[in-house]
Formats: C-alpha cells, sequence, structure tokens
C-alpha cells in the first residue's frame, strides 16, 4: 500500500481541536514546547486541560453569584487555612528533598493544597467581602483556624512523610463526603480536591511502607516521626458546634464521623509495614479556635512579610 | 466504586508495592566517610503518550528505587501539565542503544538510495487501482 499522507493529517487536525481555547490571564499556552515541531507526536505537548480553578470561584463571588452563609464560610476558612499552611510548610522542601524528583513530588503536592487554599479562602471571603489575599496576608496568628497538625515542623523526610500521611488520608475522607455537600460550591472544590488528595494518599502510603520496610535506620525514623506527629490526630477528629450545625443542614459532616475509616485504612498501611499505631496522649489542641502552637507566628511571619510590607503590590 | 476513585485504596496506576524488590536508603547515606560515594537510584527511562491513539514518546529520564516509585516520579515530573494519559517507564540498562560512533555505517547506507522511495517510481500506463 502507498502511504498518502491522510492518516497523518488527520492525526494532527484531531489532536489541535482537543486545545482549550481559554487564553485569559496568561496568554496561549497551548503550544508545544517544541514551537512548530511536530505537536501531535510530542510528549511535552501542554494543554491548560479543564477544571475548576480558584479564579473561577473568586469570580463567581465577586459577581455575586454565590455567596456563603456565615457557618459555611466559617468552614471553609478552616478548611482553607488547613491547606494554606501545609502548603506553606510543604513548600520548605524545595531544593531541600532527599532526591530531586522528591524534591519535585513534595512540591506539587503544596501546590496541590495551595489550590485548595485559594479556593477555600476565596470562598470564604464572599461572606466578608474579603479577597483570598486579604484572608492569607492580612489575618494575624489568633484569627486562623488551622489545627495543630498542619503547622507541625517539616523535620527530617520521615515526619514530613508520617504528617503527610496523617493529613492525606483525613482530607481523602474529608473532601469525599463534601462531594455530597448541600453547598455546592464546597461541594465542587471537594470534587477537585479529592482526587489530588488520592495521589497524596498514595504517595505517602508508598513511601511509608519503604521506610518501615527498607533499612534499619529509615525503619527507626519513620517509627520516631510517626510518634512525632500522632498527637495531633485527634484534634482532627473534634466536633464542635459549628460542625453540629452544619452536619445538621447537609453543608458539612461532623469530624468524628470520619475516624473509623480513617482508622481502618491507616490501620491497614500499618499492618503492612509492620508498624504499630503510635500509643501516645493527644495534644490539647485548639487550632479551630484560633489558638496555635508556637510555629504558627513564624510560619505567617515568613508567608505575609512581602504583602505586609507592600500592601497592594502586584506582579 | 464511588465517582471519586476508590476509599479503600489509594489511587495508583501503578501495582501495589513488590516487597521483594531489593530495598534501597531513600535518602543520602548518612555516610561516615565523606569520601564514601552517596548510594544512588537507579536510572529510568520515561515515555509518555500524549493521547489516545498515539505513541508513547521518550519524554526523559528519572532516577527511582523501584518501578512503582518510577512510575509516580514519571506522573510528577513530567505530566505536570496535562501532557499524558499513558505513561512507561523502563530501567535505563534496559534499552539497547547504537553506537553514535557508528553512525556512517549504520545510518548513511540508505541516502541516495531513492529507489526505496515510493515517488522513485512513475506510474506505468494501464495498471490500474494505483
Amino acid at each position: 500500500m502507498i502511504p498518502t499522507g491522510s492518516h497523518s493529517s488527520q492525526a494532527r487536525t484531531g489532536s489541535l481541536a482537543g486545545v482549550a481555547p481559554d487564553t485569559e490571564g496568561h496568554g496561549d499556552i497551548s503550544v508545544g514546547v517544541a514551537g512548530s515541531g511536530d505537536s501531535s507526536a510530542s510528549a511535552t505537548r501542554i494543554t491548560p486541560g479543564n477544571a475548576l480553578r480558584p479564579e473561577d470561584i473568586a469570580l463567581e463571588v465577586r459577581t455575586g453569584l454565590v455567596k456563603p452563609s456565615e457557618d459555611a464560610a466559617e468552614y471553609a476558612l478552616r478548611l482553607g487555612d488547613d491547606a494554606l499552611i501545609l502548603a506553606q510548610r510543604l513548600g520548605h522542601w524545595i531544593s531541600r528533598a532527599p532526591e530531586l524528583e522528591e524534591d519535585v513530588a513534595l512540591g506539587n503536592i503544596a501546590l496541590d493544597q495551595l489550590g485548595h487554599a485559594r479556593s477555600f479562602l476565596s470562598y470564604a471571603g464572599g461572606a466578608w467581602e474579603k479577597s483570598e489575599d486579604e484572608l492569607a496576608y492580612f489575618r494575624r496568628e489568633h484569627e486562623f483556624r488551622s489545627a495543630h497538625l498542619f503547622e507541625q515542623p517539616n523535620g527530617d523526610f520521615a515526619v514530613t512523610i508520617a504528617r503527610q500521611f496523617v493529613v492525606s488520608y483525613y482530607q481523602f475522607e474529608l473532601y469525599r463526603r463534601l462531594t455530597e455537600s448541600t453547598d455546592a460550591t464546597l461541594a465542587a472544590i471537594s470534587a477537585k480536591a479529592v482526587k489530588e488528595v488520592d495521589y497524596h494518599r498514595d504517595h505517602s502510603a508508598q513511601w511509608i511502607l519503604r521506610l518501615a520496610q527498607g533499612t534499619e535506620e529509615s525503619r527507626r525514623r519513620i517509627t520516631h516521626g510517626l510518634r512525632l506527629i500522632w498527637p495531633y490526630v485527634e484534634e482532627l477528629f473534634v466536633d464542635d458546634e459549628l460542625t453540629s450545625r452544619l452536619a445538621e443542614a447537609g453543608t458539612a459532616v461532623e469530624p468524628s464521623s470520619l475516624r473509623a475509616d480513617f482508622d481502618r485504612l491507616t490501620g491497614a498501611v500499618f499492618a503492612e509495614a509492620e508498624l504499630e499505631v503510635p500509643n501516645v496522649p493527644a495534644a490539647p489542641g485548639g487550632g479551630r479556635r484560633g489558638k496555635h502552637s508556637e510555629h504558627l507566628g513564624y510560619i505567617l511571619a515568613e508567608m505575609q512579610v512581602l504583602a505586609r510590607e507592600h500592601p497592594g503590590a502586584s506582579w | 466504586m464511588s465517582p471519586h476513585g476508590n476509599p479503600e485504596v489509594p489511587a495508583s496506576s501503578a501495582g501495589a508495592v513488590e516487597s521483594t524488590a531489593a530495598k534501597v536508603p531513600a535518602g543520602p547515606e548518612t555516610s561516615s566517610e565523606s569520601s564514601a560515594p552517596r548510594s544512588v537510584w537507579p536510572l529510568w527511562e520515561v515515555f509518555v503518550r500524549s493521547s489516545r491513539g498515539l505513541s508513547h514518546v521518550h519524554a526523559g529520564s528519572l532516577h527511582a528505587p523501584d518501578a512503582a516509585m518510577a512510575l509516580r516520579n514519571a506522573r510528577d515530573l513530567y505530566t505536570r501539565r496535562n501532557e499524558g494519559v499513558s505513561i512507561w517507564v523502563v530501567p535505563a540498562d534496559a534499552i539497547a542503544a547504537s553506537d553514535p560512533d557508528a553512525k556512517g555505517s549504520f545510518f548513511e547506507s540508505p541516502q541516495g538510495k531513492d529507489y526505496r522511495h515510493a515517488t522513485y517510481y512513475t506510474k506505468s500506463e494501464g495498471v490500474k487501482h494505483l
């Protein structure tokens, strides 16, 4: 058979048709890195894809299309602060991870968390006419609602993995249930977030298994890391008046209702890794009421300094 | 299975941990001698398929302790901008490559042999279905 070339030209048209036309704000990023090369065959062809972005939520809030109730906003603030503080913590690993590949992996997870934080904070701000930036950069320590787990220091790689392990299994159970929230925006943010958090679960579980079953040294470190982190698990599952009201309205779920699944699934990883669930007393907590440990102030100082030195600056 | 993945098992394109695989320590060895070489993860070559119907194309390489982690690292390094729907990873030492020094004998021979191309031939008269 004599090739006519029609097949290759069809393939090319097909691939270009799949490129999203949205170029607002960032210019056209739908062009392959290789420029005018054979874009249909390039492994580095990039497209923005279609997904809910923090900008979409900010726009909906700004135009008055959605407005959270006071309770929903307070709740979104908690979830947003958890993700924001963790993103700031994880970002510190960039250029410091044990391997370049892991550096990028932790950086990706940090950016996922930052995306969730931006969405939740953009939504929460709708109740008080504040932007995500005003909430992130111009609130004081006692106004943050993140749980203590998220502000725990990175420690060594094993401590960070231990923290990721707890965070990802907790967030997965939470976001999975919030996809059915009666608050459409919380449900939409959670639907986007749950897929990303599912990957964070996989990442942390893989490392728990490898560190636990690797060398004597790696096993010692992950055992120690889990003992350091475990006191902060309890606070994640504490109900209060806000969560009770929201659970009744179907907007959210009681944190305590996630505990059984969390224990069962993390327990399965512990069993496979031949580790004991750490038997340590719970830390007092209080993050949801604005009572934080000594760590948060330093995190905020670093995170907020630029915005506070140059209010209103953009670049 | 729920619409948002399987709650029982974390999402993963790779199989479960191969617990019989050789164990490699995570991170740098805390070596007692500074001259001792740091243990390095093996090199993997990454192939990404950008969309259904196309072939996997070589995208680059990375280091990973085993195949399961290599797939995850490849996902993090080479599909961050929506580049792929499928990834292959291959141990770099499993690839036999042609010798760059043998370019002359290997690749210059076909040059000038235009009779190997269909366009070299003229259509004969009276031949149907061409």
